[in-house]
């Protein structure tokens, strides 16, 4: 029943795929919501061994937003949005990406930004007011969150525009969701990827909402569809079907790093969380368009199609027994969190010496010593 | 005379000018069946409609350009900008469209489009969500901007921002959103006059929107500390009711102004060089501003001391009175 990936040569598997994607747009699909191979997935095959790593990756990931909500409804920490329901999109393409590729997430890549090596306690860091941002991009090749919609993009774009002209065979990948694509800094990074033919992997996770804003009043056409207007090769993926997201991106990732210019995959999927922890999603959708989508879990599914290709029950309580102990680490990685001082912000906002700030800085320390000396006296 | 929360004294006053008249149109990110994520324009959907109360796709350019569209034909949009961090990405449609229209066409046209933006912070809230820039669209002539800080004041101004042929900025203080007021049938004041809330001697405090409450808790510490201080809520930043300013500053020669938005290039320094052209010889002290360091908004954890509070209008007026 194992299919090892030897017997079907990716370079093959991937080039039919992609035919078939130019010819026709429908939604690759690998896996059914019940766990069975379709034929396109039949035919791909199944690399049982990335699938189990895909799968780990997913359960921790989820693992680590069950737990921040937690967190925040604990009051540590001030907000949290959940990317529950998006794993497979997130692990699917970011697993595909080479480590170096760089990517601009948007603020919802939790899943993403484990796989690239960021620590539970950096991304919470941002939700419990401690930092803007969490962790160094230069590390992990993963630029800090972007919480003004669609910004990233044409900053993906720039990005890439530095590697096309080193002729460098990086992909820039960006991160972003159905809503922010009616900003217009969206469809300028695609018009000018397009028209400069760079290097750009554009990833649409079709959440279906932006907060309580459904996909169908942001747009007519479907986005994989504007983006062959603008010129880009458009792939359209299950989103919650993590090995035809991994095939999929790996296939725009290769044609991007052959210099064919920029792709785009729009993945569907589903939050299936409120927009963030503030948000109250019974005021706007239905327990019936929730249900649809919790028969469509992607990790339900992975699960069923990895015991029937024969994993053992052990392995599942093994990662089961991993998730436990990453949550009690996530838990007290939260509360070991060092706060912050207003007086080290000073220094950070400009680059070289700035004398209004280093005014100011004197006035606040001036203030803080009044305020002290009151105290006491 | 009703009890409202500031917020749905907003909604109270959007619901009233939608009903006198059917041109007055909401539109914005989440405002139908949500309600907005503050619920300001919860119910008007169910009310009115989709086609006056509109869910738009995900854009503030589009949200304001099509707000000047609509106007120029006759109607009176009231647009929603989800956080005052998310107001820039319309900032050409309101700066070199909405603002300049009506010059440009020789004063031929009128732009009666209301902008609503929440602003300022105290909410614990990430970046790009806590920011006060009042000071980008008062320096931008063809605007008018306001800002309320109480649920009568939000009840009235709202509507006298709806009826107004010119654009206006008009800002809600969103920590103050679930704050209660009484709110009149009739509004006291005009949408560009200031109000005075307290008299005094010794000096005055000026403020507007979330630091109104935060000047007069100040001037109550004060009066504890035998000081009489005068707080006046400026309620319109662009005009600026500069005489209602200065009649209470001939009266003490003390100022302080207080707002959450970073001193530099403030409307603190705009208020301070107007009352030193005006009442130089009356003044005692050089005018004070007591706002925020010219830095980003800071993450949550911090912002209690970024923010101005009792402690540092305090601090000014000390130092207003040590001169
Ligand atoms: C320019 C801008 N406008 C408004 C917002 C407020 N906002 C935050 S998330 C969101 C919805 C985003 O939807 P989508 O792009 O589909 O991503 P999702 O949250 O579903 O992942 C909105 C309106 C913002 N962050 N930036």
């Amino acid at each position: 029943m194992h299919m090892a990936p030897a017997e079907t040569p990716a370079a093959a598997a991937w080039g039919r795929l992609l035919d078939r994607q130019v010819e026709d747009l429908a939604m690759v699909q690998f896996v059914t919501p019940d766990g069975a191979l379709t034929p396109a997935g039949e035919e791909y095959g199944v690399d049982v061994d990335l699938a189990q790593r895909l799968h780990r990756d997913m359960v921790l990931a989820r693992r680590l937003d069950t737990e921040a909500l937690a967190l925040q409804r604990q009051g540590e920490l001030n907000l949290w949005l959940m990317s529950w329901g998006q794993e497979a999109a997130q692990v699917g393409s970011i697993r595909a990406l080479r480590q170096t590729d760089m990517v601009f997430p948007s603020y919802r890549e939790h899943a993403a930004a484990l796989c690239r090596g960021i620590a539970p306690a950096e991304l919470m860091a941002q939700w419990r007011g401690i930092r803007h941002a969490g962790w160094d991009p230069s590390v992990s090749r993963f630029h800090i969150y972007s919480l003004v919609l669609g910004t990233q993009t044409l900053h993906a774009t720039g990005y890439a525009m530095g590697a096309a002209m080193e002729r460098s065979d990086e992909v820039v990948a960006v991160y972003f969701g159905d809503g922010s694509s009616s900003q217009g800094d969206v469809n300028e990074a695609l018009n000018w990827s397009a028209a400069g033919t760079l290097p750009v992997l554009f990833f649409c996770q079709n959440n279906q909402w932006a907060i309580s804003t459904p996909t169908t009043t942001q747009m007519r056409t479907p986005l994989h569809r504007r983006a062959t207007g603008f010129g880009l090769d458009a792939y359209h993926v299950d989103g919650n079907d993590v090995l035809a997201v991994h095939a999929v991106t790996d296939v725009a990732a290769r044609r991007i790093r052959a210099g064919s210019g920029p792709g785009l995959i729009e993945a569907q999927t589903y939050r299936f969380g409120g927009h963030s922890s503030s948000d109250d999603p019974q005021r706007y959708r239905t327990q019936a368009d929730f249900d649809l989508w919790m028969g469509r879990d992607p990790l339900v599914r992975l699960e069923r199609l990895l015991r029937t290709l024969g994993v053992e029950d052990d392995w599942f309580k093994e990662l089961q027994e991993e998730s436990d102990a990453f949550a009690v680490d996530v838990r007290s990685a939260c509360k070991a969190l060092a706060g912050s001082d207003l007086c080290d912000l000073f220094g950070n906002v400009y680059a070289e010496a700035h004398p209004v700030l280093a005014g100011e800085r004197e006035q606040h320390m001036a203030f803080l010593a009044a305020l002290e000396s009151q105290g006491e006296a | 005379m009703t009890t409202l929360t500031l917020g749905a004294a907003i909604n109270a006053g959007l619901r009233q000018a939608m009903t006198d008249d059917d041109r007055v149109l909401v539109l914005g990110e989440d405002v139908g069946v949500l309600g907005g994520v503050f619920r300001v324009t919860d119910g008007l959907h169910a009310e009115f409609g989709p086609d006056r109360v509109v869910d738009t796709p995900l854009a503030e350019s589009a949200i304001v350009g099509t707000a000047i569209g609509l106007a120029l034909r006759g109607y009176r949009p009231v647009c929603e900008i989800q956080f005052d961090g998310f107001v820039y990405p319309a900032f050409d449609q309101i700066v070199s469209q909405l603002a300049k229209m009506r010059a440009r066409s020789g004063g031929l046209l009128k732009l009666p489009v209301v902008i609503r933006i929440p602003v300022g912070g105290g909410i614990g809230a990430v970046e790009h969500h806590s920011e006060s820039n009042e000071a980008y669209f008062a320096h931008t002539a063809g605007l008018r901007v306001v800002s309320c800080s109480n649920a009568d004041d939000a009840f009235h101004m709202i509507q006298q921002a709806i009826h107004s042929d010119d654009p206006v900025i008009f800002y809600e203080p969103k920590r103050r959103y679930w704050e209660k007021g009484t709110v009149a049938n009739e509004p006291s004041l005009g949408l560009h006059q200031a109000g005075v809330l307290r008299r005094g001697t010794d000096c005055v405090l000026a403020a507007h929107g979330p630091t109104v409450a935060t000047a007069l808790a100040a001037a109550t510490a004060a009066e504890e500390d035998g000081y009489s201080v005068a707080v006046v809520d400026l309620r319109s930043i662009s005009p600026l009711d500069l005489s209602t300013v200065r009649d209470l500053v001939r009266t003490t020669g003390r100022l302080v102004v207080v707002h959450e938005a970073s001193t530099f290039f403030g409307l603190g320094a705009e208020v301070a060089a107007a009352v030193t052209e005006q009442c130089f010889f009356e003044l005692k002290a050089p005018v004070l501003r007591v706002g925020a360091y010219n830095m980003p908004y800071p993450p949550a954890q911090v912002e209690d001391h970024f923010l101005p509070d009792v402690d540092r209008v305090l601090d000014a007026i000390d130092r207003s009175l040590d001169y």
